[in-house]
């Protein structure tokens, strides 16, 4: 009875508040369907590690260790990602990668941010790739870089990546005028060889590679999954890694992280911070997309409608269909769906390639 | 909350260095692209 007892005695109103938090993610997962894959294995986990003495944190502690704090869990996870992507609409139109490789301004525009507000270096830099809207490369590259607040980090990163539908549309309304977002663009679908899509795996490792030796784990195991789907002679492991994989990883990763998620460690002031900054690097990603279209329009007798550059950030397929729709609403007959998904998967290329720029140049520092 | 300037203006140089290393790379890649495209298209 006295044990029973002592059990509610631990209980401090920090764990209701982390309580609270783990329902609220539930709540989004289930009645808004927003990434229910990792919000609601997070949620309960948050609970889970928040009841007194309770003894989920030990078994959790032990998967996070096997899983997450070796990037096993965020490469593995990666490998199905990679074969669910379609690279058509961007190796039909190459030109959209600089798109992608607009809509990664928000990365580093929050890295100098967070080391305004006083984030080390390590940190700041780990902050930033909230705004890679990828949650394996926030994993994977807050746990190079051995941040310490990996666990906001992920928590922002995936938040965030389920406020796409919000955070976009505000952020392009405001620097983008009625007539801009009404510009129609003509779709020309272009033959792509299969052998371009088979090589285009192989040499995009490569390239990654040699600029960015540490991101060779992610960009590797991305494009591999591609290769497994585009190959074409490896349909069940392509489907494998689409399902079974993809599904087993989510379940674990959003478990597992939630041990991060105990009321000492994450109700301090400084996750607050970072989920303000995790904002801040999705709208300015939305910004350097939209703002990047702007200057081509300049430039360009062919205009292009400049929502597509918001679909640069990574968050694949919402972002590309959330600016499909701002366009039909604005417009009912103007279709920028091809085109959006082309910046769409411009924008994972890209953001697997930003975690690598970030760990070259930051990894040597920290 | 103490702001650190110097920390900003020390971080600006990530910026640059960031932004114009992943244009020259996403450049690479779209030449690499057509020329996979053009390479393709004369053995199909």
């Amino acid at each position: 009875m006295s044990q029973i007892l002592g059990n509610f005695a631990a209980l401090t109103p920090q764990m209701v508040v982390m309580w609270a938090i783990g329902a609220i993610m539930i709540y989004l997962a289930i009645k808004k369907e927003m990434e229910p894959t990792l919000l609601l294995p997070m949620g309960f986990g948050c609970i889970l590690c928040n009841l007194p003495n309770s003894g989920a944190v030990e078994v959790l502690e032990t998967l996070f260790q096997a899983g997450v704090a070796n990037e096993l869990f965020p490469l593995l996870l990666f490998i199905g990602i990679g074969a669910m992507i379609d690279f058509g609409p961007l190796l039909a139109d190459p030109k959209l990668l600089l798109f992608g490789a607009a809509a990664q301004f928000g990365i580093f525009f929050t890295l100098s941010m967070s080391s305004l507000f006083g984030f080390e270096l390590r940190d700041a830099a780990s902050i930033a790739i909230i705004g890679a809207a990828d949650g394996p490369t926030s994993i994977f590259v807050s746990n190079m870089l051995q941040s310490n607040y990996t666990a906001a980090i992920i928590v922002a990163a995936y938040s965030y990546m389920a406020l796409v539908p919000i955070v976009q549309p505000f952020c392009i309304k405001l620097i983008t005028t009625k007539k801009e977002r009404m510009i129609r663009m003509e779709y020309t679908p272009g033959k792509i060889g299969k052998g371009t899509r088979i090589l285009f795996p192989i040499v995009v490792t490569m390239i990654a590679g040699l600029v960015s030796p540490d991101s060779v784990a992610l960009v590797g195991v991305l494009l591999f999954g591609n290769l497994l789907r585009e190959c074409g002679v490896l349909r069940s492991l392509s489907e494998c890694a689409q399902n079974v994989l993809a599904n087993l990883i989510s379940l674990m990763l959003g478990l597992t992280v939630a041990v991060r998620m105990q009321a000492e460690s994450f109700l301090v002031p400084e996750t607050l911070m970072i989920l303000g900054l995790g904002l801040v690097a999705f709208m300015f990603d939305t910004f350097g997309g939209v703002l990047f279209g702007k200057l081509i329009n300049v430039f360009s007798k062919k205009k292009i409608n400049p929502m597509i550059g918001a679909a640069g950030i990574s968050a694949f397929p919402m972002s590309s269909r959330v600016i499909a729709k701002m366009a039909k609403d604005e417009d009912p007959y103007n279709f920028i769906l091809m085109q959006a998904a082309g910046a769409n998967v411009a924008g994972q290329v890209a953001s697997v390639i930003a975690g690598g720029i970030i760990l070259a140049m930051v990894g040597p520092l920290v | 909350m103490k702001l650190d300037f110097a920390a900003f203006v020390g971080s600006l140089r990530f910026m640059g260095e960031g932004m114009l290393t992943i244009f020259g790379v996403m450049a690479v890649i779209i030449a690499v692209i057509y020329a996979l495209n053009r390479a393709t298209s004369h053995n199909e």
